[in-house]
């Protein structure tokens, strides 16, 4: 059994709210950081802890928290990132709303760090029974004097709200998110400037993940030495991982980086295997936007290697052979899956969520779904193929946001693992056609 | 709000939450209040958003309506056409179509007599609207209706519990600022 | 000051100078082109990315190469950049794709469309473009629309640069009722309901669009814009500077415009009185023939249509067919 960390307590009864939440060691670091810590401090623990951002790009969080800008006079702010909709990722959802207090003490603690008096948690419109219970919440430390003036006797004062989203992926995207958070289209902005220098309001800002916040208290806790001693290398700490697709027990797992991926899929602790007692054919590892990988890719490296879950590992190989933990969402695929259509239905999701604003992506998006709609649906050619890895290669690197890259990654990658598919799909394209179609040839091509 | 020869109006209750949301921000930034009033309009005028709510959102937010409909046109959360009393919004993204939401979709289609994308089902109860990840993967296939999500919606006795308890939901269940929930409209298409 | 080398050639231009600006005072066949960018309008740029370039080093300070193209037109120079456009084939190769990209959605009606001749896309698709097109699906078609009695939005042809949603913020000082709605590929720019842009210089969106998206209802005639005489005049105007190009055709007025730059920029927002009322030449004080520079296909007064080949035009609606039959462009591609 590994550590949790942040989920130790999380089935316990009433941990949503302060009474219990406290019971159980709740707030301690807001107490610790803001008595007996300067900001400075506060930032070295999360430097020294190694932590990751967990909202997919894995950025070093103390790193990200030293460029903040600090202009005389103007104020900061934290922002939280509880956008989550990469498809495939949902444990921010679960972590808010089961243990809403860990959140905001992260938020308590993250936010004096940084010298911010005023913080928001955007979470995404779906959420908003997610953002009622957070307001109930706040509402409890607000009462407990652990928000507002000078909380704790420390002189430090916070405001914390909740910002509900309208139904959009590219808000995830922290520029796009501080557009929406001003009231505007979801529109990601040119960088430079960054965040931490203009962000919102054209205030320096940090955009954290609600998991990246949410590690903070521990790592005050325990401190940050500590935290890094848990995980592999440059992995440090614990994820969240969220499990679905084809397994027997999908769900959020918090597992101490350096877990085995074959172990997190098959051992009944975790993921319980594939359902129905069939094969896995195909692992996308990170969130939507990650490469697909084949069975044998994702259980090995190239190198023939265990691949183990930390961003070293799952990377290891480049995108030639290799994917990444991104945002830890893990989507299993059983051998009856086609691929050309779950690429299609990612693709459908790149095009639907594009903002429009540049051309590479506005475009290609939507002619790469094109194409795949016609090849799933028996009107492939033979040179789709090549088409659709030359228009995700136009796109790819190009565009004002990684979305971008996101869209094109799955595409270039489902082609470079599962050409024979494709192939299948133009060659017997009225079988392949048909509802339920599964690709008949060698399971897994590498 | 159906007719639309009278001016939209807010509640008390919901300008009271209006106000408490605006000083969220700072005064001069009142127009990120954009998406929270646009929610509230949306719950208070029967689940979507005439031009004419939109431009009571404008007035009330100190803005051009222009600037709101970019918006309110930008977000998928936001109808612009009305509802039937109940838009389920099904997820069709990856992780729930290989769980079984093409055919959720289907079996939603078949019982309310509804269309994806169409207008409301003939007694104007249902909606039905397909929508991309709602961050609920391993619990596939989703349905959400308002602020209720229903999950692993796999076996035909879990939607049709779904769809009976939305049948007996006249009103829409009380937002915090509530007493009551409000009656929901029924479309007429 | 800062020292930058362009395709190399050195330039020393003001801090804060963009890289795209440093290119246009070296001048020439090396200026990238700028599809959304519009030196008057605050905010505009970094949209359509045709533009993009390498940078091979940032700064003498920091001189390693950024890892992606940046957009030359909201990039400042640092001290001692290198910045490869037109001697680095995959820049060049980028802005294929971009050509590419831009036109897969876009009508390749040309031939029949108002703007022919003066269409920043035509001219950046003829000197940047390959010849063929390997799109195959359907395009995105929208309807024409009427913003007031003066001005058509076609948005099937708009590449949402956003220019006009700009200036109409920026002559309407914040009375804005002009802007995007939608998202993704299914944006359009739109005034909702259809307002009309009750503004007395709405006028400017149709100059500043680059394509043949926003276009002016009070053209007299119609006629292929190679047809016709630029003329610089100007008049006493209570409204404007009053500083405006006419159009004619033998001594009749078709249009009045704005004066544009050489890279199709406007210099001085003109009124809709000038641009839709004063239409005969006694309103106006002739100054002399108007010198149009970049514009290839007017100022070289041939008209050449790079992608459009005799199986594109097969496959144009027979009403468009016909219309290019009876109104046929002076030269085509092959
Ligand atoms: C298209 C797109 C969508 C994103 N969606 C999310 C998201 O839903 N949640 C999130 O935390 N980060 C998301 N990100 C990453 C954020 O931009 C940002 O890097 C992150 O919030 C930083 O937090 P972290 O350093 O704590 O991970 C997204 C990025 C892109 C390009
Ligand atoms: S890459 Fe796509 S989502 Fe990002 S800014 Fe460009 S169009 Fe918008
Ligand atoms: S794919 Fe349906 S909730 Fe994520
Ligand atoms: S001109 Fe630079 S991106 Fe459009």
């Amino acid at each position: 059994m590994g550590r949790k960390l942040l989920t130790e307590h999380i089935n316990v009864e009433g941990i949503d709210t302060l009474d219990v939440y406290r019971k159980h060691g709740g707030y301690r670091s807001v107490e610790k950081a803001l008595k007996t810590m300067t900001p400075e401090e506060v930032v070295e623990e999360v430097k020294k802890s190694g932590l990751r951002g967990r909202g997919g790009a894995g950025f070093p969080t103390g790193l990200k928290w030293s460029f903040l800008a600090k202009p005389e006079g103007v104020p900061r702010h934290l922002v939280c990132n509880a956008d989550e909709s990469e498809p495939g990722t949902f444990k921010d959802r679960q972590l808010m709303a089961k243990l809403p207090h860990l959140l905001i003490e992260g938020m308590i603690t993250g936010s004096y760090a940084l010298g911010a008096n005023t913080s928001y948690i955007y979470i995404r419109g779906e959420l908003l029974y997610v953002l009622r219970i957070l307001e109930k919440a706040i509402a409890e430390a607000y009462a407990a004097g652990l928000l507002g003036k000078n909380i704790l006797g420390s002189g430090y004062d916070l405001d914390l709200y909740v910002h509900p989203g309208g139904g959009a992926y590219i808000c995830g995207e922290e520029t796009a998110l501080l557009e929406s958070l001003e009231g505007k289209r979801g529109n990601p902005r040119n960088k430079p400037p960054f965040p931490a220098v203009q962000g919102l309001w054209a205030r320096p800002t940090v955009v954290n993940n609600v998991e990246s916040i949410a590690a903070v208290p521990v790592i005050v806790n325990e401190g940050g030495d500590e935290y890094a001693k848990i995980g592999v290398g440059k992995s440090t700490g614990t994820k969240l991982i969220s499990a679905c697709g084809h397994l027997n027990n999908p769900g959020i797992y918090e597992i101490e980086l350096g877990l085995p991926v074959e172990e997190f899929i098959y051992s009944d602790e975790y993921c319980g295997g594939i359902w129905k007692g069939r094969e896995l054919k195909a692992v996308v590892a990170g969130g939507s936007s990650v490469p697909i990988l084949p069975k044998e890719l994702i259980l090995k490296t190239a190198a023939g290697a265990n691949r183990l879950m930390t961003y070293e590992s799952l990377s290891d190989g480049g995108f030639v052979t290799g994917t990444m933990l991104g945002s830890g969402g893990f989507i299993a695929m059983d051998e009856t899956t086609c691929i050309v259509r779950n690429t299609w239905n990612f693709s459908r999701f790149y095009h639907h969520e594009s903002c429009g604003q540049c051309s590479p992506c506005r475009e290609g998006t939507g002619w790469m779904e094109k194409v795949l709609h016609r090849l799933e649906h028996g009107h492939g050619r033979m040179e789709d193929i090549d088409l659709l890895v030359s228009v995700a290669k136009q796109i790819e690197g190009n565009t004002i946001c990684p979305l971008g890259e996101a869209a094109a990654w799955p595409v270039a990658a489902a082609v470079r693992h599962f050409r024979d598919e494709f192939e299948w799909h133009v060659t017997h394209a009225k079988a392949a056609a048909q509802p339920g179609a599964v690709y008949p040839g060698t399971l897994v091509t590498v | 709000m159906e007719s639309t020869a009278v001016k939209p109006q807010f509640s008390e209750a919901a300008q009271a939450e209006i106000a408490r949301i605006c000083k969220q921000y700072p005064d001069d930034r009142r127009k990120s209040a954009m998406l929270p009033v646009l929610h509230i309009a949306q719950a208070e005028f029967g689940g979507w958003v005439s031009p004419e709510v939109q431009d009571l959102v404008a007035d009330v937010l100190g803005v051009k309506p222009i600037e709101v409909y970019e918006v309110s046109s930008f977000y998928t959360m936001f109808n612009l056409k009305p509802v039937g009393r109940h838009v389920l919004e099904i997820c069709r993204t990856g992780p729930c179509m290989l769980r079984g939401s093409d055919e959720l979709t289907a079996q939603l289609e078949r019982i309310t007599g509804a269309k994806v994308g169409g207008p409301a089902s003939e007694d104007g109860l249902f909606t039905l609207k397909e929508v991309e990840c709602l961050a609920a993967c391993g619990f596939a296939p989703i349905v959400q209706v308002r602020e209720q999500y229903y999950e692993q919606l796999d076996t035909p006795a879990a939607v049709d519990a779904m769809l009976a308890e939305l049948r007996n939901q006249v009103h829409r269940p009380a937002l915090p600022w509530e007493e009551n929930g409000l009656p929901n409209a029924v479309a007429r298409n | 000051m800062a020292k930058i080398t362009f395709d190399g050639i050195e330039i020393e231009v003001p801090d804060g100078t963009t890289i795209l600006n440093a290119a246009r005072l070296i001048g020439g066949p090396i200026v990238p082109p700028a599809m959304c960018y519009y030196t008057p309008l605050k905010g505009s740029g970094g949209k359509c990315r045709a533009c993009l370039v390498k940078v091979a080093a940032g700064s003498t300070k920091d001189p390693r190469p950024m890892p992606k193209l940046v957009a030359s037109c909201i990039t400042t120079v640092q001290d001692g950049m290198v910045v490869e456009n037109t001697i680095n084939d995959s820049v060049l190769d980028v802005r294929k794709g971009i050509v590419e990209m831009l036109l897969i959605n876009h009508p390749l009606d040309c031939p029949v469309c108002d703007q022919a001749g003066e269409c920043d896309l035509q001219n950046f698709a003829f000197e940047h473009g390959v010849s063929t097109t390997r799109y195959q699906e359907e395009r995105r078609t929208f309807e024409k629309i009427d913003i007031g009695p003066l001005i058509q939005l076609h948005m099937t042809r708009c590449i949402l640069c956003y220019r006009c949603v700009y200036t109409a913020d920026q002559i309407a000082k914040g009375d804005r009722v002009h802007g995007v709605l939608g998202r993704g590929d299914a944006a359009e720019i739109g005034t909702y309901i259809e307002n009309i842009i009750d503004n007395d210089f709405s006028g400017n969106v149709i100059d500043v669009c680059p394509v043949g998206a926003l276009t002016d209802k009070t053209w007299r005639f119609k006629s292929r814009v190679w047809f016709t005489k630029p003329v610089n005049a100007h008049r006493d105007c209570p409204k404007c500077a009053g500083n405006v190009v006419l159009w004619y055709k033998g001594n009749e007025v078709l249009r009045t415009t704005a004066r544009k730059d050489q890279y199709g920029e406007v210099k001085e927002w003109i009124c809709n009185e000038c641009r839709f009322e004063k239409k005969e030449t006694s309103d106006w004080t002739i100054e002399g023939p108007a010198h149009i520079d970049r514009s290839s296909v007017i100022s070289a007064n041939h008209y050449e249509l790079p992608v459009l080949n005799q199986s594109v035009i097969d496959d144009l609606p027979a009403s468009t067919q016909r219309e290019l039959e009876q109104n046929p462009p002076l030269k085509l591609g092959n």
